[in-house]
């Protein structure tokens, strides 16, 4: 056992090496190393969060659309409140007694010593009023913030609004912290990462009695916030006002595009909504009033409504039929009524003829010409090899697809293929004789207002496209999505586009043509009436065009809802809102007031 | 027999005298972190520096109480009272309380008692006493198999309670079992084990590559470096017998090691567990996770400085910026308002105490008492060594109390238990014959 003896001198080694070691450490980090000493200096650490300003968004011309305002929440420290005139400080915010001590009690449980919300969105008339007489109180200080603020009050749909961040996308996205606002819809969603900018993080030292002492570390941990980017979008706020004020007591859509780059002037869906109706602490409020109003005012009838395309769709049925070789430009058919009805007219003795009278029968045959192309001996299969190559011509032109356009709620429209008839129908039960509605734009064909003004953008550049958006420029960059710089061509050649763009601008100049409303002095206008059948009530009226026809600067489609004929009330809808775009004013004050004073909400159900 | 009727008779008051001072520092600096201009009282038992003064009075009553015992009850009892708390440590894992993870709290109305905290000084008896039975031998393969079950159920049953910590403390009895014959080369395999552990780490991360050809990781070098080190090791013992099938061995068992280190680093240890080990060695830097109480730590006591900010003069400490203020990181506090000087005091002060025991111990004329004495010393030095080297950055973050000064009921008293039984034990030193 001598041996063991000994043992307790290793164990106390073990014990006076471990103290003496501590020592050491203790005197470098007490006495020599000098960095936590300047950590320190009788001062403690308050980390910041500086909230960055969302980014602007302008239109075309430089007009502001979307901007902040300042609003302030009142923070309170629990543990620096002092006694102080309690009911004063009520009468001062304007809340109960009972309000003032739940909020107090709730901020005690969160934190003692950390600031918690005391009142949210403190407008600034308010703040001012506060603000004075706020150092009577101690342990309240207010916090600034941004509010999103419309000043147009239009482009509601469009612009989209910002919300508080749901649980679930904190969960997912690392950026996001609880309370954090994100864009919920429009271009506040599609632009977010864009707009938000960047948090920046301050940290500052503040003494026992939480007085701010300087920054830490020289502030090199600290990251600035990073202002959001400004965005220029494609819209014309002048145009897009105009819009929603003709499109007043109406329900329908407008959408205008500029054909040669695809940039969307105005988009509008009536009936719309104040966008500063979804701001800040008044979306709980607005929200559930305008989400139960039953003309859905929430609801983007431009992007989301979809609508058989009626008699417009006969542009692109001519210019099939001529592509096909089916038919030329000079090819007549007779108006037999038993094929399909028509309205009384001069039999058209070629293409022009035919998209200027609109004849039914007409686009029966040219129809029944492009499906049935003799590949087949039996007309079944003939009609689905005709459908088949029809049905991938069609989508060329951005129909039955969704357009990658920068607002992501969008439908795509439909165009129905071989499968959809081989569903509804069965296999080689179907023919031509079936299906020929789909040569009038009626049927089973769904296409939203966006796409129908393309179509529009489409003949005004003779066969192409480029994907309509909203963005037209990112400040500070000089670069926008580069999908939006793709152009899309048709598969139509260019020298078939004369005939029905003659047509077209027939439909307006000439005797007999549909839309003689739309007709505007000095301005050559090329333009389709269309009249979607609508099983629950008054046909829609639509009208397609664009202008000048020699070199179109305005493609448009107008849908209203319900309002019967497309010549009556889309027509010279549309051309006031070309001519307001083109020359920036209107001459038939006449034409302008009955679109104005027309209320077409209330027609009534067809019986 | 002498002075039976004076409880105090022949008590080693120096050992108490460093007790006293301990604690009364523990209650101060508790004062200090949680210190609060609203509550000016300090029997505020809303408080934990109220609380912690009621804990403190308990425990003096307690210390009387163990003091009025017969040593003799504590050899006689070491089983039953060393199989009670098993019972208690598997009765919680069934009907326990969880708090901050750990299943290891009995909830009794608004009082919470962790049975882990006693299970440390029962051990140290049920070790001391069967460590003193006649005919054992710290060679022989059956001590060495019971005395580890003596110590590991306690440790496996606070590990399935989740309280890592507190399990490790367990390993502190190696200490007593070297002082009792087992084996230094033990403890020197652990000290190799735990340098290869940490070496492969810190070298697994990086890559070395040689002639701009060969690139091997830090681990891969360290494996070809050992294998050389056994063969030049096998040529030099070439003519010592056997020597090689040893050296083959450890070779062998250390490459196994490094392979496993990942192993055991990804698999088995919890993520935050080699977090802060990666911190710990540099490798990872996390000021706002693992390593952000450390790092709060090391600022607190820093800026203590030289004399330290004086009482109550702690900011660091004072806004919550180091969790776990008055209980597990409650060293902050003194390192920040006393200083180098205060924290010179204290530590002079522990190592004084384990070096008071371990003389105090090797006096007994008991075997029973000098093991038990030992398991004292092993139990208080292990908390020491963890909780201050943590609160330093010299050690990992494992929450376990510093003794005596750590805010808690449960670890005051098991602590006061703990070191009275001892004193208990060495004032009856005199009246035990071999």
């Amino acid at each position: 056992m001598n041996n063991l003896n000994e043992r307790k001198f290793i164990v106390g080694l073990i014990f006076l090496i471990v103290g003496f070691v501590y020592l050491i450490r203790l005197f470098n980090v007490q006495v020599i190393n000098r960095k936590y000493k300047a950590d320190s200096d009788h001062n403690v650490l308050r980390v910041i969060t500086e909230y960055p300003a969302r980014g602007l968004i302008y239109d075309r011309k430089g007009k502001l659309l979307v901007y902040n305002e300042a609003a302030y929440d009142l923070m309170v420290v629990p543990r620096q409140v002092a006694e102080m005139d309690t009911l004063g400080f009520c009468d001062l915010l304007g809340i109960p007694y009972e309000d003032f001590i739940q909020k107090l009690t709730t901020a005690r449980n969160y934190s003692r010593y950390k600031p918690s919300v005391f009142e949210k969105e403190i407008s600034a008339e308010s703040y001012a009023q506060i603000q004075e007489k706020l150092f009577a109180y101690s342990g309240f200080y207010v916090q600034r913030r941004t509010l999103r603020k419309y000043p147009r009050k239009s482009a509601a749909h469009v612009l989209g609004y910002i919300g508080e961040v749901d649980a679930a996308t904190v969960e997912k996205n690392k950026y996001y912290k609880s309370g954090d606002y994100i864009g919920k819809s429009g271009l506040e969603l599609a632009y977010e990462e864009l707009l938000r900018g960047k948090r920046g993080v301050k940290r500052i030292l503040v003494d026992v009695h939480n007085r701010e002492k300087g920054s830490y570390e020289d502030g090199n941990l600290d990251t600035l916030a990073v202002t959001g980017q400004t965005i220029i979008t494609t819209l014309d706020a002048e145009l897009q006002e105009y819009g929603e004020l003709l499109m007043k007591n109406k329900k329908g859509s407008i959408v205008a595009i500029e054909p040669e780059t695809g940039e969307i002037l105005a988009l509008v869906s009536s009936p719309n909504y104040d966008p500063n109706l979804l701001v800040g602490r008044d979306v709980k409020k607005n929200y559930p009033v305008l989400s139960k109003d039953s003309l859905n005012p929430l609801f983007n009838r431009a992007l989301m409504a979809q609508y058989p395309p009626g008699s417009t769709f006969k542009t692109l049925q001519a210019l099939i039929g001529m592509q096909d070789g089916v038919i030329t430009e000079h090819s007549g058919f007779p108006c037999i009524k038993s094929y399909v009805g028509c309205h009384n007219h001069p039999a058209a003795q070629n293409v022009e003829q035919s998209i200027k009278m609109s004849c039914n029968p007409y686009y029966y045959s040219v129809f029944k010409r492009i499906l049935m192309q003799d590949k087949s001996k039996s007309i079944f299969k003939d009609s689905e090899i005709g459908l088949a190559k029809w049905n991938k011509q069609v989508k060329k032109f951005g129909l039955g697809q969704r357009l990658a356009t920068d607002l992501p709620a969008i439908k795509s429209g439909f165009i129905p293929d071989v499968n959809f008839y081989n569903k509804w129908y069965g296999e080689g039960r179907w023919a031509f004789s079936t299906i020929y509605s789909l040569s009038i734009g009626q049927g089973e064909i769904g296409v939203i207002p966006l796409q129908m003004a393309n179509l529009g953008a489409i003949l005004a550049n003779r066969g192409y496209y480029y994907t309509p958006h909203l963005i037209k420029e990112i400040k500070n960059t000089d670069t926008i999505p580069s999908i939006y710089r793709i152009k899309n061509d048709v598969g139509i050649e260019q020298k078939y586009f004369p005939p029905v763009i003659t047509g077209m601008n027939k439909v307006i100049e000439e005797a007999g043509g549909t839309a003689r409303r739309a007709k505007i002095d000095s301005i050559a206008v090329c333009g389709k009436t269309g009249t979607a059948q609508n099983p629950h009530g008054e046909d829609h009226s639509i009208f397609m065009a664009f202008a000048p026809m020699d070199s179109p600067k305005i493609a448009i489609a107008v849908y209203i809802e319900n309002a019967g004929f497309g010549g009556t009330w889309a027509a010279p809808l549309a051309s006031l809102m070309m001519e307001k775009y083109l020359t920036g004013k209107i001459k038939d004050q006449a034409k302008e007031t009955r679109i104005l004073e027309a209320n077409l909400m209330d027609v009534k159900p067809k019986k | 027999m002498r002075n039976q009727r004076n409880i105090f008779a022949n008590i080693d008051w120096i050992t108490v005298l460093i007790y006293l001072a301990l604690v009364l520092i523990g209650w101060i600096s508790i004062y200090a972190a949680v210190y609060n201009e609203e509550h000016h009282s300090i029997f505020d038992i809303s408080q934990r520096y109220g609380k912690q003064l009621l804990w403190i009075g308990l425990a003096l009553v307690l210390a009387i109480i163990i003091l009025i015992f017969e040593g003799q009850f504590f050899t006689s009892f070491a089983y039953p009272i060393y199989g009670s708390v098993i019972l208690l440590l598997i009765a919680v894992l069934l009907v326990g309380a969880e708090i901050k993870g750990a299943k290891s709290w009995f909830q009794i109305g608004g009082f919470a008692l962790q049975p882990s905290e006693f299970a440390k000084f029962a051990t140290g008896l049920a070790l001391a006493k069967y460590l003193s039975t006649l005919n054992i031998n710290m060679k022989d393969l059956r001590t060495k198999v019971i005395a580890s079950v003596i110590i590991g159920i306690p440790a496996v049953l606070i590990l399935l309670q989740n309280d890592t910590g507190s399990t490790l403390v367990y390993a502190s009895f190696v200490f007593v079992l070297y002082r009792e014959g087992l084996s230094g080369n033990i403890l020197l395999l652990g000290l190799y084990v735990a340098f290869l552990f940490v070496l492969s780490l810190l070298l697994r991360i990086n890559d070395f590559t040689f002639f701009d050809s060969i690139t091997l990781s830090g681990d891969q070098l360290l494996m070809i470096i050992l294998t050389m080190v056994a063969a030049l090791l096998i040529y030099w013992t070439r003519k010592l017998k056997k020597a090689w099938m040893v050296i083959s061995f450890a070779l062998i068992m250390s490459l196994g090691l490094i392979f496993s280190v990942d192993y055991i680093f990804e698999k088995v240890l919890e993520p935050h567990q080699s977090k802060r080990i990666n911190v710990l060695l540099g490798i990872e830097s996390d000021p706002h996770g693992a390593g952000y109480n450390v790092n709060q730590s090391l600022i607190a006591i820093g800026s203590g400085e030289f004399v330290g900010k004086g009482f109550l003069q702690g900011t660091q400490t004072k806004f919550d910026f180091v969790p776990e203020q008055s209980t597990d990181f409650i060293f902050c506090t003194i390192g920040e308002e006393w200083g180098f000087l205060g924290s010179f005091f204290l530590v002079a002060l522990y190592i004084g105490l384990f070096l008071r025991i371990i003389f105090l111990a090797e006096r007994q004329r008991s075997i029973f008492s000098r093991i038990y004495g030992y398991a004292v010393a092993s139990i208080l030095f292990f908390h020491f060594l963890i909780n201050i080297g943590m609160t330093i950055g010299l050690a990992p973050v494992i929450g376990i109390p510093l003794p005596f000064i750590s805010y808690g009921g449960s670890s005051l008293w098991s602590f006061t238990i703990l070191l009275f039984i001892f004193i208990k034990l060495d004032s009856e030193r005199i009246n035990v014959l071999r």
